[in-house]
């Protein structure tokens, strides 16, 4: 028995038997809890749009909520909404990958380090009682010192003042970069301006916090202690998505029309 | 198979709570007690994870025991140990989505749990798949113990909360508890842990570990 076990053709035998029943294993674990996973996913998307926008209230169901909220694709290129079959389920991410639907962004112009983006992108509007566009909020991405991050911005319907800024997926360090899930860092976004007066982006996360008395103020939040390149990440980021490469350009229109045709 | 003298069984089921914890007494599996025993809530669905992967795992090495070739035979455990951790991984992010991703990555780690792949070879490759079964659930609970104190201490004294729920009113919402920030870093897990070792310890002289050398005298001062 034992020198049977031992023999080369019993441990080949036993190796396959075990590779194959495990693979089985994890991937029918895989594709069953596959639909399962996405409705998560998909809930905690319309959570963070809910939460960047200051829309949660408590007590009422993400769902409800969401409701409210006006999905829409915009040609980045133009700044015109693009009609699609259904805008809230249009895969931003999956449309970066491919080719036909996405362009290469030259490294010189890469300051988030993104390599690809799409060219359509989602966009969430939140209209108030009377239909006047009140929340834009966009999803922004780019690279921090280890990950890709994601995060949802919004802005009020002058396009410049901040609503809020959640992060919602990131690898960055716990404790230093990933500060950025912290709300007390969280609370300094509301308020701030993302334009200069010449409508360039100009908001940035200030190293040694803010000086109130700088005429850089209203456009700066403190970086984040011990994770330079993580802050340097967030103003990046948001640097790009706002310039005309990114949201400008749609922005721009937004405001020309008084953000009535949204 | 032979008959589990139910003794016999609840020696393997209770024994690895105090007499030979996991934690205290082996010493193994520490990483994870540091990182998610900031809440009661992660660490009560860590262990859940921990003793469910250590329970199956013991249970289908030693069902395959006889028939695995010893020159393979750490890369079989491992092989079922990682399966059952993906698995275990994959329901938590289809049920437990929040808790998931505040685990991230500890969930994967227990891949890497002194715990799960000790038991599989001290215990599951010499005993039948029952035995084993029961010495998995065991040793989780051990880890669970540990854990779950270290969770309450750090949950109740850190954020003055247990589950979420408030006990002692913090000063910052109008109450009179000022919360020990210290015990939301990690290293306030090991001096719980360190605390917990030297109290067990004392009530049981005998898990003290025998010196490994004498310690040096100094040398006569001669000049």
């Amino acid at each position: 028995m034992s020198h049977e076990k031992d023999s080369i053709k019993n441990t080949v035998k036993v190796a396959a038997i075990l590779c194959l029943v495990c693979s089985v294993v994890v991937s029918a674990a895989a594709v069953i809890l596959r639909p399962t996973q996405q409705a998560n996913a998909a809930l905690d998307r319309k959570r963070n749009i809910l939460e960047a926008g200051g829309l949660m209230e408590p007590g009422r169901s993400v769902d409800e909520l969401f409701s409210k909220v006006e999905a829409r694709v915009v040609d980045l290129e133009t700044g015109e909404f693009v009609d699609v079959e259904n805008p809230a389920t249009y895969d931003q991410r999956g449309a970066a990958k491919n080719p036909s639907t996405s362009i290469a962004v030259p490294p010189e112009e890469d300051i988030a380090s993104i390599r690809r983006r799409a060219k359509q992108a989602s966009v969430y509007l939140a209209r108030g009682q009377d239909g006047s566009l009140e929340r834009i909020i966009l999803p922004v991405h780019g690279y921090g010192l280890w990950s890709t991050m994601y995060a949802f911005l919004a802005l009020e319907a002058d396009t410049n003042t901040v609503v809020g800024l959640k992060f919602y997926e990131h690898g960055e360090t716990p404790g230093l970069g990933g500060e950025v899930d912290n709300p007390l860092w969280q609370e300094q976004w509301p308020g701030k301006q993302v334009y200069d007066d010449n409508w360039q982006p100009a908001v940035q996360l200030a190293k040694g916090g803010v000086d109130p008395n700088s005429s850089m103020a209203k456009y700066s939040v403190d970086a984040l202690s011990g994770a330079s390149l993580t802050s340097n990440g967030i103003t990046n980021l948001l640097q790009y998505w706002l310039s005309d490469r990114g949201f400008g350009t749609f922005l721009a229109k937004l405001r020309s029309e008084g953000g009535q045709n949204g | 198979m032979a008959k589990l003298d139910p003794k016999e069984a609840q020696d393997v089921l209770f024994k690895p709570l105090l007499r030979d914890n996991p934690i205290a007494l082996q010493v193994l599996g520490i990483c994870s007690a540091l990182a998610v025993t900031t809440k009661l809530e992660t660490a009560l669905v860590m262990c859940l994870a921990l003793t469910s992967v250590t329970a199956c795992s013991n249970a289908a090495i030693s069902a395959i025991r006889h028939h695995i070739p010893s020159s393979i035979r750490i890369i079989v455990q491992m092989t079922i140990i990682a399966s059952l951790v993906i698995v275990a991984d994959q329901l938590l992010k289809a049920f437990f989505f929040e808790i998931s991703k505040q685990m991230s990555v500890f969930v994967g780690l227990i891949i890497t749990n002194c715990i799960v792949m000790g038991r599989a070879e001290a215990y599951a490759m010499k005993n039948p798949p029952l035995p084993s079964l029961l010495d998995g659930i065991g040793n989780g609970l051990g880890y669970s113990l540990i854990l779950v104190v270290v969770a309450v201490i750090r949950e109740l004294f850190g954020s003055g909360k247990l589950l979420g729920v408030e006990i002692l009113p913090l000063v910052t919402e109008g109450g009179w508890y000022t919360a020990n920030g210290l015990l939301l870093l990690p290293p306030s897990a090991f001096f719980i842990i360190g605390l917990f070792i030297w109290i067990l310890r004392t009530y049981k002289p005998e898990q003290v570990e025998e010196p490994e050398f004498e310690e040096a005298k100094a040398a006569p001062h001669t000049v």
